[in-house]
Formats: structure tokens, C-alpha cells, sequence
């Protein structure tokens, strides 16, 4: 059951032709107090795959992928993404790598001050310090356009449905041109039809962006839509890896629910 | 473990201080925050400030007059409001005030979007948030915690004078003139000295709460009334010290 390379995804069809590692993670270990969260968490992103990691809530999920990008310090393990020892990493590398991967927050994390347009531009004057209102424009009206939201530029987020505000929460990610993008739970709280588009719109992303990512969800459909690889999640370890295929007709009884949904 | 968790507590709270410093002091600086922050900071109190400096001036004038009368002193009255108002009462005032209503916003805001995950969002967007978030609301108090103290001596010394005219008809002229005559240099720039500290302290309190708020809407709730209650008890503290070190050079 276990596949340990993207080789077998790849054979099978289901991935793109491959692929050197983005992201590498080692032996990793996280707690909170007395509760233990990471145990001994080993995984690998290849370049251009969207690899979902699936689980119940409160297994790690989301603390994983915060330890990628330097929100969370583990306790013990290492992580490379993009070539960068994340542990080692001082403040100025932790904020290149930052600029390298894009992270679309559960709730969006939509600032709730600015507009939808402020909220695009904010990290453009802020990284790359584009000040021109010309060149402004462009990049957000492009990364709008991208997700399918030209027209809600002059919204604020309290004004914004909760498909809208992941599509406005992706596009902000979009504007930097990330490498690796990291979706936490895409398509929690949204309707199915919404949840679909959602779907889409990472697919997309890929081709457009040429992007890996790592998509965190307990959403099946979501995974069997979008990925390549699914490593699933028990007890803040990684048990199961494989294909949707492969891990629906391997029948493993941690997955029973998930499929039986 | 509790004392463990005292001792890391206070060590946070004063990596947090030795970051807004280093922060404050390195380029590149936030200065149009700065300025946005400073405009929401008096824009805020301006008029609260105002109401009630006013009111505290006809008040500490009118239970102040019946005591003097009794020694036939009345007329060191406008001395006697001006002193308190420009040593204490104005800076007391407009620390207060401030600490509940720019702490509790402080600190509520920067919770909220902590809770929300947006100060997260900044920071793996590479934006410095901590720059953006917390030094612009920490150097706004600052800047203008004096200024507002300023504007409240005026306003309690224009409700003293009110409260004066309406009892014996002194003169404008007359009043301020002996306002002007018992107020020092030292009383103007102590006063000034001390309400910069008061905006420093409701900046940092207000900001390291909001900053390190948890739980969801309960740590917002939490954060705001942190802020305002330590700040309100930062505020006696300076003001305490203020006076201490303030006697050294009086004697």
C-alpha cells in the first residue's frame, strides 16, 4: 500500500512526469504542553504535484504546514522547502522563502480593514514595493481575473460570500507568484457546487502557475478532484500513502469513513 | 509551574519591548502607517478628551473654591487649578481616557485579527506585520498621548476660567495671567515627558495583548480588558516615578 516515491503515481497516470523534491520533510515531531500532535511525520512534495494530505480534524494537519513556513517551530525534525533548511533559517531567508510559497488560510485571513483591492496590492507595495498605480492594476486585476472575481475589486471582505472570500484569499497568495502553494482545508464550510469550483480553481492554478502544492482537507471529494497523492494523516502520524485509487481499494479501516461518507 | 509559566511570560514581554525597539529604530521605517495611526489615535479622543477636560476643570474649581475662601485665598484660584491641572490632572485625564478607549481598540483589533489569522497571513505574505501592526500603533501613542495632554490642560483650564467668570467675573486676561505666572518650564516639560511615557505604555500593553491573544472570541474580549487594566495601572506607575524623579530637580 505504502509508496515511498512519486514513481508509482507517475506509472499509474496520475501525476505529471516528474520531478525533483520541493519540499522534505524528516522525522518530525510537534507538541503543544503534554499533547503530542507530529510524530515522527515523513513526507515528500514533488515539483508540480498537488499532494493532499487527508485526516479527521485535530491530527496535525494544519500544524504541519504552518512548520513549513517557519508560523510553528517543531519540536524535533527537519524541513527543506525550496532548498531551504527551514530551522536554520534567519529572519531575512525565512521572509525570501515566504515570498516562495503561497498560503491560503482556512478562513482566508482576509484583512478586514482594506478592500479587496487593498488587500491584493498590500503585499506588493510591502514586498517587491510597487507603488505605480498602472502596474498595480495589472497585477490585481490579473490574479482577479484568475479566479473569476474582477468584479468584487472594490469589496470588502465582509461583503464577500465564503467561495468569494477563498477565491480573493487565493488570488492574494497568487499576486507574489509563488512556487509551492499550501491550501488549508480549501473547501471547508462551502456548498458542494462552490466546493467544486474551488476544486477547479486549484487545478487551474497549477497549470497557470506551474505550482506544487500541498492541499490539507477531510473533504474526499476534494481529494479525489484534485490530487495526485494522498498521504493520510492518523494520530499526527502519516499511516497511508498513495493514489486515490490506490487508497480506496486498499480498504484500510481508518479510511472507511472518509470513502463511506 | 505556574511561576515557570510567570517567568516565561515576562520573558516574552520583554522580547516583545527589545523588538518594538529594534524594530522602531531600523529602516525601513512606517512612516505613512505612522501618520495614519497618528490621525486615528487623536481623531479617536479629540472630542472626549475635550468634553471631559472641560468638565474636570468646572468641577476641581468648584470644590476647590469653598476651601480657599475659607482662608479669604480665593484668588490664588486660577493658580491653584493650573498647578493640579498641568502637574496631574490633565496628564491623568488624558492617560485614562486614552487607556480605555486606545487600549481596548488596540487591543481588540490586533486579537481579532490574530484570531482571524490575519496577522498569520501577513507574515508568511513576507510584509512584516510586526513593523506594520505594532511600532505604528506604539510610536502613535507615543506622539500623541502628549499632544492630546496639551489640548486637555487647555480645556480644563477654559472650564476653570468658566466656572471663575460665572462666580466673581474675573477677567480672561486676568486668569490666564496668573495661570501663566505659576506655570514653569519644568511643570510643561515633565508634564509633556510623563504623557509620552503614558502613550507608551497604552501602546504596548494594548499591542502585546492583541499580539499574543488566543481562544477565539474569548481571547478577544480577554486581550481588549488586559489592555485597558494594565495600562490604566502603567499609568499610576509613571506617573508615581514621574513625580519621584520630578522632585529631584524641584529641590
Amino acid at each position: 500500500m505504502k509508496v515511498d516515491t512519486m514513481v508509482d503515481a507517475v506509472e499509474s497516470g496520475t501525476a505529471p512526469v516528474a520531478q525533483s523534491k520541493v519540499v522534505e520533510i524528516r522525522n518530525l515531531y510537534k507538541s503543544f504542553g503534554e499533547r503530542k500532535v507530529l510524530s515522527d511525520v515523513n513526507l515528500d512534495l514533488f515539483e508540480r504535484e498537488n499532494l493532499v494530505i487527508l485526516g479527521k480534524s485535530g491530527t496535525g494537519k494544519s500544524v504541519l504546514i504552518k512548520c513549513l513556513v517557519g508560523l510553528l517551530k517543531p519540536d524535533s525534525g527537519e524541513i527543506k522547502v525550496l532548498g531551504y533548511h527551514v530551522a536554520g533559517l534567519n529572519s531575512k531567508e525565512l521572509n525570501e522563502l515566504r515570498l516562495q510559497v503561497g498560503f491560503s488560510f482556512q478562513g482566508s485571513a482576509l484583512y478586514d480593514s482594506m478592500t479587496v483591492r487593498e488587500n491584493l496590492e498590500f503585499p506588493l507595495k510591502r514586498n517587491l514595493g510597487i507603488f505605480n498605480r498602472t502596474k498595480l492594476n495589472e497585477f490585481v486585476m490579473t490574479a482577479l481575473k484568475d479566479v473569476g472575481l474582477e468584479s468584487a475589486v472594490n469589496l470588502r471582505p465582509a461583503e464577500l460570500s465564503g467561495g468569494m472570500k477563498k477565491r480573493i484569499g487565493i488570488a492574494r497568495t497568487l499576486i507574489l507568484q509563488p512556487k509551492i502553494m499550501l491550501y488549508d482545508e480549501p473547501t471547508a464550510g462551502l456548498d458542494p457546487e462552490t466546493a467544486a469550483e474551488i476544486n477547479e480553481l486549484i487545478l487551474s492554478v497549477r497549470e497557470k502557475y506551474h505550482t506544487s502544492s500541498i492541499i490539507i482537507t477531510h473533504d474526499i471529494s476534494c481529494a479525489r478532484q484534485v490530487s495526485d497523492r494522498i498521504v493520510a494523516l492518523f494520530d499526527g502520524r502519516n499511516k497511508l500513502e498513495g493514489t486515490f485509487e490506490q487508497l480506496k481499494t486498499g480498504n484500510a479501516t481508518e479510511l472507511q469513513p472518509f470513502f463511506n461518507y | 509551574m505556574k511561576f515557570k509559566q510567570f517567568l516565561v511570560r515576562l520573558a516574552n514581554i520583554f522580547n516583545f519591548v527589545r523588538s518594538f525597539f529594534k524594530a522602531a529604530f531600523s529602516p525601513p521605517f512606517e512612516t505613512k502607517e505612522i501618520l495614519r495611526q497618528c490621525f486615528s489615535v487623536g481623531n479617536k479622543s479629540f472630542f472626549l478628551i475635550a468634553f471631559t477636560s472641560f468638565l474636570a476643570g468646572i468641577v476641581f474649581t468648584k470644590q476647590s473654591r469653598p476651601s480657599l475662601a475659607s482662608f479669604g485665598a480665593e484668588s490664588w484660584l486660577p493658580s491653584l487649578v493650573a498647578q493640579a491641572v498641568v502637574r496631574s490632572l490633565g496628564p491623568l485625564i488624558t492617560g485614562l481616557i486614552c487607556a480605555g478607549k486606545l487600549g481596548s481598540n488596540i487591543g481588540a483589533e490586533l486579537a481579532s485579527m490574530k484570531v482571524t489569522e490575519q496577522i498569520d497571513a501577513m507574515e508568511v505574505s513576507g510584509t512584516r506585520p510586526f513593523s506594520y501592526l505594532i511600532v505604528s500603533r506604539v510610536v502613535a501613542t507615543t506622539l500623541m498621548l502628549p499632544i492630546l495632554v496639551v489640548f486637555s490642560d487647555m480645556m480644563a483650564l477654559t472650564g476653570s476660567f468658566v466656572m471663575v467668570y460665572s462666580i466673581n467675573r474675573t477677567g480672561f486676561v486676568l486668569f490666564f495671567s496668573e495661570v501663566s505666572a505659576v506655570i514653569t518650564y519644568l511643570d510643561i516639560f515633565s508634564s509633556i515627558i510623563k504623557s509620552a511615557f503614558f502613550g507608551l505604555a497604552i501602546g504596548i500593553v494594548g499591542t502585546y495583548a492583541g499580539y499574543h491573544a488566543e481562544n477565539g472570541t474569548t481571547g478577544v474580549g480577554k486581550a481588549a480588558n488586559t489592555a485597558v487594566v494594565v495600562s490604566m495601572v502603567f499609568i499610576f506607575v509613571v506617573d508615581l516615578m514621574g513625580l519621584q524623579i520630578l522632585n529631584l530637580f524641584r529641590r
